[in-house]
């Protein structure tokens, strides 16, 4: 596409609501500025919403909103038109030469057994992944500025993401980054607010009028993230646009949203219905999962719908019902469309990956991590990736990491250990391991607590440390047939990551954070313990002083005070003295 | 002669045998009394296990131990008892060697005729070694520090076979073992002062006039400086070439000078850096560490006749004002205590000083359990142990060296003083 030359900015307006439904290259009304000749930028915004019930009653709803933006930076121009993707975020991509970067903000522990994968893995708390440009050479200066701006962006407090906790995997995240997990971040309404901005239609029109804060945050797990990566528009990938994919993954529980009842409606859940499509959007759909319920005897779905469409995600083929928001039909009559669930779904599918973390041990000077990875597939091994970043004040010994599987020692074909440096940057631990079929693998690795200096406790010293949830990443073997043709309109959900083959899926699974306890010193101390220490290193020095300055001679008597005083009176009167 | 040493040998190596078969040697070496970050066994695995990776031991901060130590265990990882217990013997055995061959003045007519019972006789100076021998192997705390494998013990052979050839009057192999242990950790580069007293007493003979005595003092010294700076670059210089790079100095000096760990030990430096204010911290790094070096001058200028005594005080002032001090450290200079046993009926708080030592290394073990692992009691308790050890300790030092310099005044002046009018005098420090 043509761009213009120079450092304009052209920033459309807002669209008239004549375009809604319209496709995705009509533009708004032109400004006066722009001269007419040059084509308009195509921006293309897909919305969708995907409903799964979960066996245990649960129901996990997954908002996508990718907007695609045409533009081309690695020519030597500045300029941007803004049209659908936000401008912030394409400044921060401009300025601070990044290639790929994906956020997320996490509330709350994502339970595998219990409700399988999630379409968009997400550790708990914040996460930070950047792949810079291959043309950037100061790293660690542009990744601090651009902690900062994404903590102004998204009202989070990212500055707290410095060398201590940032490390540089080798293998696990490709192509090669820099990465950062924090957690303890509770997720909020301020963080939502400005991730909403992001969105074309704002928090007006479209899926995104269901996004409230007091319903969302009522949930089991609530995660929201920024995605931005570059896309192939065509197979031999001459030309690449921008994608930028915002998701929303939320888990409403059974007896804190659902009271108890196994019937779920859009407006139990987010206390909105939908009336309208997003104006520029060209797609936006609703997907109910309903491969369980294949003769409607589980769950019954209202108002029924006659599209349905099938799709092959996290290893399995799905079936779905689906609702196109664009249709003015969909919304019937009332000209609200409230979707009502009833019903409970049946058991599902083992997930085949999932992995477990805790820390053993007792008292405050050492302790052990034990990271449990499950492989649930009846006959196929798989290798798995595992990442760990510990912070430097558990200090780990590489020489106590002992594999196990099924009773026997597992060595892992590839170990990459970076140990951490006091102050400065955390251990990192990438390790290649092969999990047997149906088996329990079992990865432990010593440590020893740190005492800190007692400015570096947090406020509340005794609750102890969080360490970041450890990462496996793995191509897991799949019962059906992966989609590998990528430029075929899919849903966005299947779509995020992109198969390379057939036989197998990506599939990212993250451990819990743990919680470790340091031993802390006195906090009230301080000046007392400046205090006795000098006087202990003083004592040493005072008899030695004396020792070595002084020499032993006789002592004489010296005569009483009284006697003194009178020697002196006895002087003044010129008699001799006593 | 022989023999009771072998005795006394056999029974040293049953018993740390015996420990290191047991359950109890794991939990020696995880002691925060016995090693500490410089010194720790598991570290030395820790570094090996790191070089196997293809990562420096050095690139961390869990390994400071110096390279030649690293290719030392890197042979010897299997034979790693073997190597301690042999490193003990070895240093009683050499200080054994060394006090028998010491020189005691026998010149009774220099000394007033009542200091008789002053001068120690031959019989009483046929055990010192064997006692000094017994005192090092079978000092508990020689023993914890060698089931728990900590390269102190390696440290404190290295010293005491740079005592011994001082005293032989080796001067290059003094300078050699003197820079190797200066190598492995900065603090007996005080021990070179030795060299201003060393001389006197062996040129003393030379000295035909007054030049020649300055001449030949000035050029010892130069020698000696030489030797010492010259094997201690050659050894800096081989570690470079040993693991290619200079990674190591601020990781093994750096760390010593600059106690960046705060993981609790017996010494003063760990509490005190935890609790300092941030903007005092370098300040009072430095005090610390100039005050261990502080001394020196001082003792070998109030000391040079007496070098053997001068080994004991700086010894001592290492072990106790030192950044990471262990008990093996203590055991070093505790081990010359027999030398000086004529001095008993010149100290004055010796049962103070030895019940107090007693009931903090007893309490030590108690008050870190209360601490770490049952959480009722908190860091101030361990703490305050530590303060009261080195009290103690310092008080013992100090003692022994108020008992020597009585002694020696007695020698001059005669032991029974009487004041002008006859009555019997008092000997005060002025």
């Amino acid at each position: 596409p043509n761009i213009q030359q120079g450092r304009q900015r052209c920033i459309y307006g807002e669209v008239s609501p004549t375009e809604a439904g319209g496709g995705s290259d009509s533009p708004a009304p032109k400004p006066a500025a722009s001269p007419p000749s040059v084509p308009r930028p195509k921006d293309d915004f897909q919305e969708e919403l995907v409903i799964r019930p979960l066996h245990s009653g649960d129901i996990y709803t997954s908002f996508q909103f990718r907007t695609l933006w045409e533009t081309d930076f690695t020519r030597e121009n500045k300029v941007s038109h803004y049209r659908l993707f936000p401008k912030s975020l394409g400044q921060v991509i401009s300025k601070f030469s990044v290639r790929e970067l994906h956020i997320s903000f996490t509330q709350g522990y994502w339970r595998t057994m219990q409700w399988g994968q999630p379409y968009l893995p997400s550790p708990p708390g914040a996460e930070l992944w950047v792949w810079f440009q291959d043309s950037l050479t100061d790293v660690d200066g542009t990744w601090k500025e651009l902690t900062n701006v994404l903590s102004g962006i998204f009202c989070a407090s990212l500055n707290f993401i410095d060398s201590t906790n940032t490390v540089q995997p080798s293998a696990s995240f490709k192509p090669l980054g820099i990465g950062n997990v924090t957690d303890h971040q509770i997720v909020c309404t301020e963080n939502l607010t400005p991730w909403k901005k992001l969105l074309p239609c704002g928090s007006k029109a479209g899926l995104a009028v269901l996004l409230k804060s007091e319903k969302l945050f009522h949930s089991s797990f609530h995660s929201q993230a920024v995605h931005i990566r570059p896309v192939c528009k065509d197979d031999q990938c001459k030309t690449t646009s921008w994608e930028l994919r915002q998701t929303l993954n939320v888990v409403f529980d059974l007896h804190n949203s659902g009271q108890g009842k196994n019937e779920w409606s859009l407006f139990k859940m987010f206390s909105r219905t939908l009336t309208e499509a997003c104006p520029v959007a060209s797609s936006s759909k609703i997907y109910i999962d309903i491969t369980d319920n294949s003769q409607g005897e589980q769950f019954e779905l209202s108002p029924a719908t006659p599209l349905l469409s099938q799709a092959v995600v996290l290893g399995d083929r799905r079936t779905f019902s689906v609702y196109d928001l664009t249709q003015q039909i969909t919304f019937g009559t009332m000209r609200s469309l409230n979707l009502l669930i009833r019903g409970k779904s049946s058991d599902m599918l083992r997930p085949l990956l999932h992995a477990e973390r805790y820390v053993a041990g007792y008292g405050l000077q050492t302790g052990e991590i034990h990271t449990l990875m499950y492989n649930n597939h009846p006959y196929r091994s798989f290798p798995v990736l595992l990442l760990d970043s510990v912070p430097w004040y558990l200090r780990l010994y590489i020489h106590t990491l002992t594999v196990t599987s099924k009773g026997k020692d597992n060595k892992p074909s590839y170990i990459h250990y970076q140990p951490s440096k006091d102050r400065v940057r955390p251990h990192l631990l990438e390790m290649l391991v092969q999990l047997p079929p149906n088996s329990v693998t079992e990865v432990t690795l010593q440590f020893e607590r740190a005492l800190l200096k007692w400015t570096e406790y947090t406020p509340d010293p005794n609750h102890g440390f969080y360490v970041g949830s450890s990462v496996i990443s793995s191509l897991v073997p799949s019962i059906v047939a992966m989609d590998t043709n990528n430029s075929r309109e899919r849903p966005l959900f299947s779509s995020f990551f992109p198969s390379k083959e057939e036989s197998s899926y990506f599939v990212r699974v993250y451990t819990e954070p743990l919680l470790v306890n340091l031993p802390t010193p006195d906090f009230s101390m301080p000046y007392n313990v400046i205090c006795l220490t000098c006087t202990v290193v003083a004592v040493g020095y005072g008899s030695l002083y004396n020792l070595l300055t002084r020499s032993f001679q006789i002592e004489e008597p010296s005569p009483g005070l009284a006697k003194r005083i009178a020697n002196i009176i006895r002087k003044m009167r010129g008699v001799p003295p006593l | 002669m022989a023999a009771p040493l072998t005795l006394l040998l056999l029974v040293a190596v049953t018993v740390r045998a015996a420990l290191f078969r047991s359950s109890l040697s794991e939990l020696i070496s995880e002691r925060v009394e016995v090693v500490s970050p410089l010194t720790a066994w598991k570290r030395v695995i820790e570094g090996l296990a790191l070089l196997d990776l293809g990562v420096s031991p050095y690139s961390g901060d869990v390994f400071h131990e110096t390279p030649l130590t690293i290719y030392l265990f890197h042979f010897l990882v299997d034979y790693a008892e073997v190597t301690f217990m042999v490193s003990v013997a070895g240093s009683s055995v050499f200080s054994d060697y060394l006090f028998r061959k010491q020189k005691f003045a026998l010149e009774a007519d220099r000394y007033p005729l009542d200091c008789l019972e002053l001068i120690r006789s031959p019989k009483e100076m046929y055990y010192i070694p064997l006692k000094v021998a017994m005192f090092y192997l079978l000092n508990p705390f020689t023993i914890l520090s060698c089931v728990a494998k900590s390269t102190c013990g390696l440290n404190n052979a290295i010293i005491a076979l740079f005592i011994l050839s001082t005293i032989k009057g080796n001067v290059l192999l003094s300078a050699i073992f003197l820079s190797l242990a200066t190598y492995q950790s900065i603090y007996p580069l005080t021990l070179s002062a030795l060299l201003t007293s060393v001389p006197l007493s062996c040129l003393i003979n030379l000295c035909v006039t007054q030049w020649i005595c300055v001449f030949l003092f000035w050029w010892f010294i130069v020698q000696y400086a030489f030797m010492y700076l010259g094997s201690l670059f050659v050894i800096i210089c081989l570690s470079f070439f040993l693991l290619g790079s200079w990674d190591y100095l601020p990781s093994v000096y750096g760390f010593i000078l600059s106690v960046p760990d705060l993981t609790p030990n017996i010494g003063l430096f760990w509490y005190f850096f935890a609790e300092m204010f941030e903007h005092f911290r370098l300040f009072f790094l430095c005090v610390f560490q100039i005050n261990v070096f502080f001394y020196t001058i001082p003792l070998s200028i109030k000391l040079k006749e007496h070098p053997v005594f001068l080994i004991f005080m700086q010894l001592a002032v290492i072990s106790i004002f030192k950044s990471y001090p262990t008990v093996g450290d203590i055991s070093l200079y505790m081990a010359f205590l027999p030398v000086w046993s004529h001095l008993h009926r010149f100290l004055r708080n010796i049962f103070l000083v030895s019940c107090v030592l007693l009931a903090c290394s007893a309490l030590f073990p108690v008050l870190w359990h209360l601490w770490i692992y049952a959480g009722s009691a908190n860091s101030n308790f361990y703490y305050a142990i530590t303060l009261l050890f080195n009290v103690a300790q310092i008080l013992l030092v100090s003692d022994y060296f108020y008992a020597f310099l009585r002694r020696e005044h007695h020698l001059t002046y005669g032991l029974y003083l009487k004041r002008k009018d006859g009555s019997e005098a008092t000997l005060v420090l002025k």
